[in-house]
């Protein structure tokens, strides 16, 4: 799969929850693009490294969300 | 004079140990006085801060920290975890007090000059409150701000060759014994595996796509000093095919009381002379050693490498020499499920240097490979182990059911037949069978 279209799907997916949930578990985003994990790792990672995605992390748990999303973003000042 | 009141926090002060509260009063003081001029790049009184709001958490009986974050380093998702005050009014020096963890060294080792130029960094760029180590092993380093991360991991990558830890959901910092380097009991180079293995997988511990967290740890004997077998979900633990090395003379040095048992430890109090017998033989879990005629015997055959003997008796008996390690997966703490110990996968592993540790590497792979896809959102090894059943993990890493595998017989008859494994299959002639077996 092409970078581009993975970002377009993840995009919209992610867009269309947005209003209920903002963070998502590594394997939703693989289930979105219908890739193997490892596959599927290599575009999540370059769609972080492009800005679409950001990382949440609890500490002991990572979320990925679009960038700029959810209430985290305003309330800890990153923005 | 302390910016806070707190008594309640006086009073752990109170014990006849060493206090974490102590250490705090310390540092706040000294970034109170500030002798040495630090320009410091966090509030110069977020320790009083912190001592304030863990005063507050024991008045209300509740946490004031907002838990994790999106802040991090460029290109990483672990090794920052960040960490908010919810009354940052109250307590303005700790509003933004972010967590880093820090890659450790492979078995801890390090020069006097590396430690005081990281505490001036962390001094200068956070709270200067650090935890050496946490339970990982990382260096921990306690509360800075979001603008401090990336200066801090350049002045690390850059200046101390220093690489930050895991986090998340992550394969998190692999951890080792001291090792060859200064116990003779170690069956395999510690510190070259976890430092190898760190490197090779750079990309499992800075980006997060696993389940959940995943650790490595490496014991270099079943003394197990780090512990690997209770905590880390692929432990990997030295250990031995041959026989135990028996000097026989120096056994004999043991029981004339020639040499103090343990390598003279617990010699604090008077415990009578060495009883081989007792200490030793009696002791053995598998009852597989006898003492007859000035003669020590081990049925090797019987040995769990439980490695009391060894311990007591160093000078005579010593681990054989066709030396590796054996894999253990699963091992986790009780957040879901209870605590669980690792169970055995591989109970001889070859260790090669040479190789780069191939074979290795294949185990852990193939168990990646299973747990990506069939592990649960937060789910970890050892709790999808429990799920699908020790012999799903077998066929995903393609090991052939042991003995060793079955902790005691007929208590965990884990491996079933498949159909196609038995002749014939699950169908058969009922009218044939009832030949021989009446109804």
């Amino acid at each position: 799969m092409e970078l581009a279209e993975a970002k377009e799907k993840i995009v919209e997916a992610l867009t269309k929850k947005a209003k209920s949930k903002s963070k998502f578990y590594f394997n939703d985003l693989s289930k979105i693009l219908e890739l193997k994990p490892r596959e599927a790792k290599k575009l999540v990672n370059k769609l972080v490294e492009d800005g679409v995605l950001e990382y949440w992390s609890s500490g002991s748990t990572t979320m990925y969300g679009l960038s700029g999303t959810g209430k985290q973003a305003g309330a800890e000042h990153e923005d | 004079m302390a910016k806070h009141k707190t008594p309640l926090l006086d009073q752990l002060e109170s014990g006849p140990w060493p206090s974490f509260v102590s250490d705090m009063k310390q540092e706040a003081a000294v970034r109170a006085k500030n002798e040495k001029n630090i320009e410091y790049q966090i509030p110069q009184d977020a320790v009083e801060d912190l001592l304030g709001v863990l005063e507050l958490s024991y008045t209300d009986g509740t946490t004031h920290w907002k838990h994790g974050g999106i802040v991090g380093v460029f290109g990483y998702g672990g090794g920052v975890i960040g960490r908010y005050c919810d009354q940052p009014e109250m307590f303005p020096g700790v509003a933004h007090f972010h967590t880093m963890r820090v890659a450790q060294p492979a078995g801890k080792f390090y020069k006097t000059d590396f430690l005081k130029n990281l505490c001036d960094l962390w001094d200068f760029r956070g709270s200067g409150l650090t935890n050496m180590h946490g339970s990982t092993g990382d260096i921990i380093l306690l509360g800075t701000t979001t603008p401090q991360l990336e200066e801090i991991f350049y002045e690390l990558t850059h200046k101390f060759n220093q690489d930050l830890g895991g986090s998340g959901s992550n394969l998190r910092t692999p951890a080792d014994c001291i090792g060859e380097a200064r116990c003779e009991y170690a069956c395999y180079d510690t510190q070259d595996l976890c430092h190898t293995l760190t490197q090779e997988y750079q990309d499992e511990l800075h980006r997060p796509a696993f389940p959940y967290k995943f650790k490595f740890k490496f014991d270099g004997c079943p003394n197990c000093c780090v512990a690997s077998i209770a905590r880390s979900d692929m432990s990997f633990i030295g250990t031995w095919k041959d026989d135990i090395r028996i000097d026989q003379d120096a056994v004999a040095g043991y029981v004339n009381g020639d040499f103090p048992p343990n390598g003279g430890a617990h010699a604090g109090r008077d415990w009578g002379a060495f009883d081989i017998e007792k200490e030793v033989v009696g002791l053995c879990p598998t009852e597989c050693m006898k003492y007859e005629d000035g003669k020590l015997e081990i049925n090797n055959k019987e040995c769990t490498r439980c490695m009391h003997c060894i311990n007591v008796m160093p000078r005579a008996l010593r681990p054989g020499k066709e030396k590796g390690c054996s894999i253990l997966c699963g091992a986790k703490a009780p957040i879901l499920d209870g605590a669980q110990m690792g169970s055995l996968l591989v109970p001889f592993i070859e260790v090669n240097k040479e190789d780069g540790y191939a074979a290795i590497k294949e185990v852990i792979e193939a168990i990646w490979d299973y747990w990506m896809e069939e592990g649960k959102n937060r789910e970890r090894l050892g709790e999808l182990m429990k799920r699908q059943g020790f012999q799903k993990l077998l066929e995903a890493t393609d090991i052939k059911p042991v003995p060793q595998h079955v902790q005691e017989p007929r208590t965990n008859p884990y491996i079933f037949w498949k159909e196609e494994e038995v002749e014939g299959g699950w169908t058969r002639d009922v009218n044939e069978y009832r030949k021989n077996h009446l109804r």
